[in-house]
């Protein structure tokens, strides 16, 4: 702050990072655009370009007209069975975690640490280790090509990161509190319900944005144990670009990816910053 | 450390434990699934891979057989070559653009938090989505290629999507634009908390900010690089999604990485036992990674607790 002219070096700054940036938007805008540009259009130039007329039937026609291998829906029943996988899987493996993060930095019990070292090797187990593994057990348990069947998976691979995250932000919890709370006899869900869950409302909107975000964009188990009809909107994205690849609708497929990806992109808006918490907080444990 | 105040004395510890139960209910059942499906699940799958097993699993010992089949496959040792490649490029650059963008980001600029979100927001996309994406953007027939033509620069190549030596540099290019943020968030954070008397110090001594990067702040910053490198490995060794919807291991065979011949195997050749040794191969090498890491971590922390 020594001058009040801008320096040169900073012009250059400014300009690198707006660059940067802009290629960094560009594969997003390029995808609105085409969202709103006709089949026929995009056919004739290139997929990068401004839109002639603005198609909005593309929207429509992504969301309940093309045809998904046999069936002509639309995405919106993929929609949908992301939507009931992601929401009931997100608040099942983040009050379970919640209740294992208080249990295990709070409560204390024999084996704590063990147990809780045990499930943190889950965020190091590659997912192709589990693949057969769940085949087998979602086949003798009727679960396979079931939205149950993938909620299940979810809520119990969830655990590794909702207890991680919950744990340690339960740690700063001084331990005094819930002695002074033991002594006047509280028991575990009473101390849990009073005390440790009104404190909670920072860590839970982190584990809630982490979850829904990472099992809504899943791919691989959706592909895997699911078919048909069954599918979550990643895996019919594929099977999308595979079903239309002789007659490409390009406009329509971008209106299609766009609302694949709106839900998470609106959570990633609002909640940005409760993001990149996770993020990090994943990586410095 | 147990404290004896909810139980009166003389009462039977029996009934204790039975009023106590749904307690341990609550603590002991999602532990425990979680826990047990981690570890009977892993050595499941290397049972498995042990076996005979095609299209169901079987029991019975082939010993080494499949992993032999695995190792001997070209489909696996190119898979092994471009994971190579594909991590060793993925992991330096990505982490060359998240340090440059975090110490750009670092010099007070303004509008720093809308520059972090756009470099943050592919991360909160699915790699199905992008992944789509960049296939229409470096489709020489439909993209940049195209664009560049038509705006008269008729000789203009990027085909690499198409080019059986060049297609795995498409992946790495997606894979960077979708995690630098990754890096930069973290080392951004490792700028913030570089001790402010440090530069004061080196400024009094006439450091300049070149100088000051390279002999004062940088020097900070190796461990949460070190963390980086091994979080953006983790990723490359398992990295499906993205190379599932970019090139679908095409053309040919020629972008190939380990978790698509574990996926091929398994639910396509319909062949488990090997698909379940490659997967164990998957895991190797993913240990190789983490067990140094882990090691390093140990030590670092000791070192902490003792000074």
């Amino acid at each position: 702050m020594r001058e009040r002219t801008i320096a040169p070096s900073r012009i250059l700054i400014y300009l690198v990072v707006s660059l940067i940036a802009a290629a960094w938007l560009a594969p997003l805008a390029v995808v609105v655009l085409n969202s709103l540009r006709t089949n026929e259009e995009i056919a004739q130039a290139s997929m990068i370009g401004w839109p002639k007329q603005w198609a909005w039937s593309n929207y429509a026609a992504a969301w309940s007209g093309f045809c998904v291998a046999e069936t002509c829906a639309g995405i919106r029943p993929y929609m949908l069975n992301s939507a009931l996988v992601t929401i009931p899987a997100t608040i099942f493996s983040t009050l379970l975690g919640a209740v294992a993060g208080y249990a295990v930095s709070l409560w204390r019990f024999r084996g704590d640490s063990w147990i809780y070292g045990i499930v943190t090797l889950g965020l190091f187990l590659p997912q192709q280790m589990r693949l057969l593994p769940w085949t087998i057990v979602l086949r003798d348990t009727g679960l396979m090509n079931t939205l149950t069947g993938l909620v299940v998976i979810h809520t119990i691979q969830g655990l590794s990161f909702t207890t991680l995250f919950c744990r340690n932000y339960y740690t700063a919890i001084p331990q005094d509190l819930i002695r002074a709370a033991r002594i006047d006899g509280a028991g575990f869900f009473r101390i849990f319900w009073r005390i440790i869950l009104p404190l909670s409302p920072p860590i839970l909107v982190v584990t809630v944005i982490w979850q829904f975000t990472h099992i809504w964009n899943e791919f691989l188990y959706g592909v895997t144990f699911t078919t048909g009809q069954q599918q979550p909107v990643t895996a019919a994205l594929i099977a999308l670009s595979a079903a239309v690849a002789d007659i490409p609708q390009h406009g329509v497929q971008s209106a299609a990816v766009m609302i694949a990806a709106l839900p998470t992109l609106l959570i990633y808006l609002i909640g940005g910053k409760y993001f990149v918490r996770g993020l990090t907080a994943g990586a410095v444990k | 450390m147990t404290i004896a105040v909810s139980t009166t004395p003389g009462r039977p510890a029996a009934s204790d434990w039975v009023r106590r139960l749904p307690e341990y209910l609550t603590i002991w059942v999602p532990l425990l699934l979680s826990a047990t499906h981690l570890i009977a699940f892993t050595l499941w799958t290397i049972w498995i891979s042990f076996t005979p097993s095609t299209l169901v699993p079987v029991s019975g010992w082939v010993g080494l057989r499949n992993y032999s089949a695995v190792a001997a496959s070209r489909n696996w040792q190119i898979a092994l070559d471009n994971l190579l490649l594909f991590g060793s490029a993925f992991v330096l650059l990505s982490l060359a653009t998240g340090l440059i963008l975090a110490i750009l980001l670092d010099q007070r600029i303004r509008g720093e938090n809308l520059l972090r979100s756009i470099f943050l927001y592919p991360l909160a996309v699915s790699f199905v989505v992008t992944g789509t994406v960049w296939s229409w953007l470096l489709n020489p027939g439909l993209g940049i290629q195209k664009l560049v033509r038509d705006l008269g620069w008729t000789t203009f190549r990027f085909d690499w999507l198409i080019d059986r030596d060049m297609a795995i540099w498409t992946i790495v290019i997606a894979a960077i634009w979708q995690s630098s943020g990754f890096a930069m968030a973290l080392f951004l954070a490792g700028l913030r908390s570089v001790d402010a008397d440090l530069i004061k110090a080196a400024q009094i001594d006439g450091a300049g900010p070149i100088r000051m990067y390279r002999r004062v702040i940088l020097p900070t910053l190796w461990p949460i690089t070190i963390t980086v490198i091994v979080i953006q490995l983790q990723f490359a060794i398992s990295t499906f999604d993205l190379v599932r919807a970019l090139t679908n291991g095409g053309p040919g065979i020629a972008t190939q990485l380990p978790a698509l011949v574990v996926y091929d195997l398994m639910f396509q050749r319909s062949l488990l036992g090997r698909g379940a040794a490659a997967a164990v191969l998957m895991l190797l090498i993913l240990l190789a990674v983490l067990l140094p890491y882990a090691a390093w971590r140990y030590v670092q922390r000791r070192r902490a607790i003792h000074a």
